[in-house]
């Protein structure tokens, strides 16, 4: 026990990353599931694990192979990446659950060993990017997660979703060349790929112009993939005609995790000084935030396809963890990393909901959803659940959120923007209620005339999820101080 | 003197805005491709130009004194081709099921086949 | 019980209640009677409050920690307690009535319908028993959003229609004034604590402190001051119980109520009178009461004439918080009970001439006195304790209102509280007088002679009483008996408010 205690940081990435490729050579489609369900929650409990570890004992530094850092790659888990690591693996165990019944229904049989796989190796690369301490191989990771990431959402039944995997593909490469690019700037300057090392040694060369490009590079490789507005392009339709168990998987964690980079990056490398006090990047963030959040949810509010909305709620979303960012302060990083929860939580389960729906009807069009609210009652209401914590109503994690990001909004005296967040979420309002009205006020007729509710198996995670919504929304005790304990980790840096 | 010294960085911005362009600008998924690949490939050259120690040998232990190039972009790079076949491989499986389905792999083609 | 049990009991008995009423959809007797018995259990454990209360209140309890630092919380003090009292006690009536019209009307959902019902009693308890702002805010959203599927219960055109305005104003005043208005305050002074004096002296000065006011003041959308009103003629699309509990007691009591909570806890009255930083809002509270009235007159819709007469009602109310005077508050508060009484009542006639002879029209209704005679003398005594005729309930609170504006040193509101008992009649009166005597006023110009002869063909007209369900007819008695009463008994109403101004 002592030994696996020890040892948790390497195995909460190793244990994912041996199962994928076992999961081809099982082949039997529910015996790879049980597989990948016994790794998913093997990996919940490594995080909760380290998770106990870093509030009892403070930051954990795991050297790869013993070797010393800066020279070998060291993991090192703190109050914000344990954060992250507990959302990822939470997410990824219950979305595995709903796998089975789901991807029956979209995907051919052939595929369905490989999908675990492509899931796994996903899964890895995520958890991978958030535990690392070395630059380098939070590249590596990014990669594998979206390289997997491309081969999952090509599995969709539309022939759009090849379309939409290559333009990802294109987008996403692109992003995380610039990113590679940066960190090969940074390690020109400071000669070491740790990160805690390279905070340290990047503050005398800080005024370099090579410093300054690397900040550039970052920036935008980054942005590109957290889908910052506008570098938003690639993922509606990602989202859109991805499988629904994949979207409701990368929808709560990939942009998630890409957050959590950018914060490493700015606030725990550059440093907060540099970052903002010196270079001033909130006025990018905040601005591009709040555009984010208004344009995304005004056109989120004329898609008549529901996952494409969602995705565009996501962009809104982002928008909201961006402004968090550029508010420089422990209440603003606190709203930011509670809504990389509470957010991941709400749209996963929306996304879950909307996967019952596809079963069943085989379409997220609105317009063949008239009166779906009476013949899907349950799955509805997840929905209707996880809408009204999008918009932010109390007792739903969104307003957790809400309530942080105006706060520290306020606190800074940046009043325009609180009211800017506040209006924004009354967009939300308008694009949740056109799905209620369609799903309630009409008799079912067409395709949801003979729909029955969705099956147990699928409805259960949905309401896992659902309630954690309800109940992170009721008492934010848990999620909240986490965030700011991750929040005060981060403001402190990086650099002793 | 600047041009010579800086050559190697004069060449990665020419690949990778090239690159970049020919992503930017083609229709056509497989140039696409080749546009990415040579935006992925100025970046390994950027790499190993900048482990370069003037003067330095390959980093294969000798004398002592001897001053070596630094070994640890090389690998990184090793790593990072690795990850560039891996997204053209990716790339171009997407691409032939793209013609599966489409019939085509012209970006406005498709574009035209959603439309419709 | 001890007063924290008694509280907590009070608060979770409708909503536990709610999933029971909603498993017995299929036996509509059972499931009436459990809700009944749900009310009658809720209202006797919110009874056994008042002693605690009038022992100096009940204490906070914290039931969940909601953010780090702030806690949903519940106390009881007075102002809470004469809203809780008001909303549970009046939800056994309209359960009652609510069962003849829904039946006597052939609804269609009737169990759903209970069962938001329900919910919604919930969160105006949450409401009332708020500890802080917080608490309150919480709650004032739940019962938003679980009033909205009983606004639109009937599920047409009109209703989705209807249920838009509703939750588009109420949701956009809250969330963009109100809850920015929280925070605000949470930021400024570091607490949201209902605190006797309130706790926004030496945090907030000089124009904030007008913002913020104006933020809470309009943020309350509930309160329906102009020009945020329209969402309840809106509601008014919604099946006559929910019209008579939620939009003439529990929902708009809950906006006034919450101005009041505000002015007093919040701001605290020395402040207010000191800075006289609420005298803008005396006016719109004023304008409004006007305005809504001379609106009202223009209406033939029975409901939609109530809808904007409460709508004046309610600015009464915020006109007293306004007036930051003792004798205001106590005003305030009492009317918040008087009013609740006369409305009600006005309200279930509405929904019994409806169900009985199918008229909503006030043109229709001349002459109906004869088939309905228990109905329209109830319509008179609530018409006068709203206009505030003694010895009607209405005649106290209209009293300490004229007391407060007085105190105040504002005689122009003494003024508009005189011209408002006038429109009242003006509007109210004539209905009853008509419906007994339909030779004695001239009928109104247009519409009396277009809709004469509708509606007097399916009812025999004239001859013989056809007055609605006794369920139905019942409740409205009760309620008009209660405003009498009231007159009488109005002291121990009194006794129970005074304490939050220290007399």
């Amino acid at each position: 026990m002592e030994l696996i205690n020890q040892h948790l940081p390497i195995l909460q990435i190793v244990v994912p990353l041996i199962a994928a490729p076992l999961c081809i050579i099982l082949r039997r489609r529910q015996l790879v599931w049980v597989f990948a369900v016994v790794v998913t929650w093997a990996c919940l409990a490594m995080a909760g694990g380290l998770m106990l570890q870093v509030l009892s004992q403070g930051p954990i530094s795991y050297h790869l192979g013993g070797w010393e850092p800066p020279w070998g790659i060291e993991y090192r888990v703190d109050a914000v990446n344990a954060f992250i690591l507990i959302l990822v693996s939470l997410i990824g165990a219950v979305v595995l659950l709903y796998a089975p019944a789901s991807i029956e229904a979209e995907l051919p049989e052939a595929r369905a060993s490989l999908f675990y796989t492509a899931y796994l190796l996903c899964f890895t690369g995520l958890l991978g990017m958030t535990i690392t301490g070395d630059a380098f191989n939070v590249f590596v990771f990014l990669e594998v997660s979206s390289l997997s990431t491309y081969a999952l959402i090509a599995m969709g039944t539309d022939r759009r979703a090849l379309a939409a995997s290559f333009q990802y593909l294109i987008m996403g490469t692109i992003g995380a060349t610039f990113f590679v690019i940066g960190i090969g700037l940074l390690y020109m300057m400071t000669g070491t790929l740790n990160m805690a090392d390279m905070a340290i040694r990047l503050q005398p060369v800080l005024a370099t112009r090579t410093v300054l490009a690397a900040f550039a590079f970052l920036t935008v490789g980054l942005s590109l993939k957290l889908a910052l507005f506008p570098l938003h392009l690639w993922l509606p339709n990602a989202y859109a005609y991805a499988p629904s168990v994949v979207t409701s998987f990368i929808a709560a964690t990939a942009t998630k995790v890409s957050v959590y980079v950018f914060l490493r990056f700015f606030y725990g490398i550059f440093g907060r000084e540099y970052a903002f006090d010196t270079l001033h990047l909130e006025y990018f963030l905040v601005p591009l935030g709040l555009l984010g959040v208004f344009v995304a949810s005004t056109v989120a509010v004329f898609q008549s396809n529901l996952k494409r909305l969602l995705a565009y709620s996501s962009i809104a979303q982002v928008g909201y963890m961006v402004v968090g960012i550029g508010l420089v302060s422990v209440t603003g990083l606190t709203a930011t990393l509670v809504h990389l929860f509470n957010h991941a939580v709400m749209k996963g389960a929306l996304f879950l909901a909307l996967g019952c729906i596809v079963m069943r009807l085989g379409t997220v069009e609105l317009g063949e959803l008239r009166g779906i609210g009476k013949r899907m009652p349950v799955t509805m209401a997840a929905f209707v659940f996880g809408g009204l914590s999008l918009i932010g109503v109390p007792l739903t994690v969104g307003f957790i959120s809400k309530w942080y990001l105006v706060s520290a909004a306020l606190e800074r005296g940046w009043w325009p923007v609180a009211v800017l967040v506040l209006l924004g979420s009354l967009l939300a309002v308008a694009y949740i209620w056109k799905v209620v009205e369609t799903a309630y006020f009409h008799e079912p007729e067409g395709k949801t005339a003979d729909a029955t509710e969705a099956p147990l198996t699928l409805l259960l995670p949905t309401w896992i999820l659902i309630g954690a919504t309800l109940y992170f929304g009721a008492t934010a005790t848990f999620t909240a101080g986490l965030a700011r304990a991750g929040a005060e980790a981060l403001m402190g840096g990086l650099a002793p | 003197m600047i041009l010579p010294g800086l050559i190697n960085y004069w060449v990665v911005v020419f690949l990778m805005m090239s690159g970049f362009y020919v992503v930017m600008s083609t229709g056509n998924l497989v140039k696409k491709m080749v546009g990415l690949t040579l935006f992925q490939t100025s970046v390994f050259i950027f790499y190993i130009t900048m482990g370069k120690v003037a003067g330095g040998t390959a980093p294969i232990l000798a004398a002592p004194g001897t001053s070596y190039s630094n070994p640890l972009p090389h690998v990184l790079i090793l790593t990072a081709i690795v990850v560039g076949i891996a997204t053209t491989a990716v790339g171009m499986a997407l691409i032939i099921r793209i013609k599966e389905a489409y019939g085509t792999i012209e970006d406005d083609e498709i574009q035209a086949a959603e439309q419709s | 019980m001890t007063p924290h049990t008694a509280l907590i009991v009070s608060l979770l008995l409708p909503i536990a209640f709610g999933p029971i009423i909603a498993l017995c959809g299929s036996r509509p007797n059972l499931r009436d009677s459990l809700t009944v018995v749900a009310g009658l259990l809720t209202f006797g454990t919110v009874c056994t409050l008042i002693p605690a209360v009038q022992a100096g209140g009940v204490a906070e309890l914290n039931v969940l920690e909601f953010v780090p630092g702030l806690a949903l919380s519940f106390h009881v003090e007075p102002l809470g307690m004469i809203f809780a009292l008001v909303a549970s006690g009046l939800w056994i009536v309209t359960s009652l009535y609510g069962f003849g019209y829904m039946r006597g009307h052939h609804e269609i959902d009737q169990t759903r319908f209970f069962f938001f019902f329900a919910v919604a009693i919930t969160a105006a308890l949450g409401v009332a028993y708020a500890r802080n702002l917080l608490t309150l805010f919480v709650f004032y959203e739940v019962l938003t959003f679980s009033t909205y599927p009983l606004v639109t219960h009937a599920r047409t055109t009109d209703a989705l229609r209807g249920g838009r305005v509703y939750l588009g104003i109420l949701v956009s005043t809250s969330v963009s004034f109100l809850l920015l208005a929280v925070i605000w305050t949470y930021v400024a002074t570091g607490t949201l604590d209902f605190t006797p004096g309130g706790i926004l002296a030496g945090n907030v000065e000089g124009n904030s402190l007008y913002v913020l006011l104006a933020l809470f003041a309009f943020g309350t959308g509930k309160a329906a001051l102009m020009p945020f009103h329209r969402w309840l003629p809106a509601a008014m699309v919604a099946p006559t119980p929910v019209s008579a509990l939620l939009h003439a007691v529990a929902v708009v009591k809950a906006g006034v109520f919450t101005v009041l909570k505000i002015i007093v806890y919040i701001f605290g009255i020395d402040l207010l009178a000191e800075t006289g930083t609420s005298v803008w809002l005396m006016y719109v509270a004023g304008g409004t009461v006007v305005i809504s009235s001379l609106i009202a007159m223009t209406k033939d819709n029975l409901k939609a004439r109530l809808a904007y007469s409460t709508v004046s009602q309610l600015s009464y109310i915020v006109l007293g918080a306004a007036l930051a005077t003792d004798w205001g508050i106590i005003g305030g508060g009492m009317h918040i009970v008087m009013h609740a009484f006369g409305k009600i009542t006005l309200f279930f006639c509405a929904g019994a001439i409806n169900v009985a002879l199918h008229k909503t029209e006030i043109s229709d209704m001349v002459g109906i006195g004869k088939q309905m005679p228990f109905t329209m003398i109830a319509f008179f005594i609530g018409a006068l304790s709203v206009i505030g005729v003694p010895p009607l309930g209405g005649s106290w609170s209209k009293w300490y209102l004229a007391l407060g504006a007085v105190d105040a040193g504002q005689l122009v509101f003494v003024a508009v509280l005189m011209i408002s008992s006038l429109l009242n009649i003006m509007y109210l009166i004539p209905i009853p007088i008509r419906a007994f005597f339909p030779g004695a006023l001239p009928k109104p110009a247009a519409a009396g002679t277009a809709a004469t002869d509708h509606g007097h063909t399916d009812h025999g007209h004239g001859d013989g009483i056809h007055e609605a369900p006794i369920l139905m007819v019942g409740p409205l008695l009760f309620t008009a008996f209660g405003c009498i009463v009231l007159f009488f008994y109005a002291e121990p109403v009194f006794r129970l408010i005074a304490p939050i101004v220290g007399r």
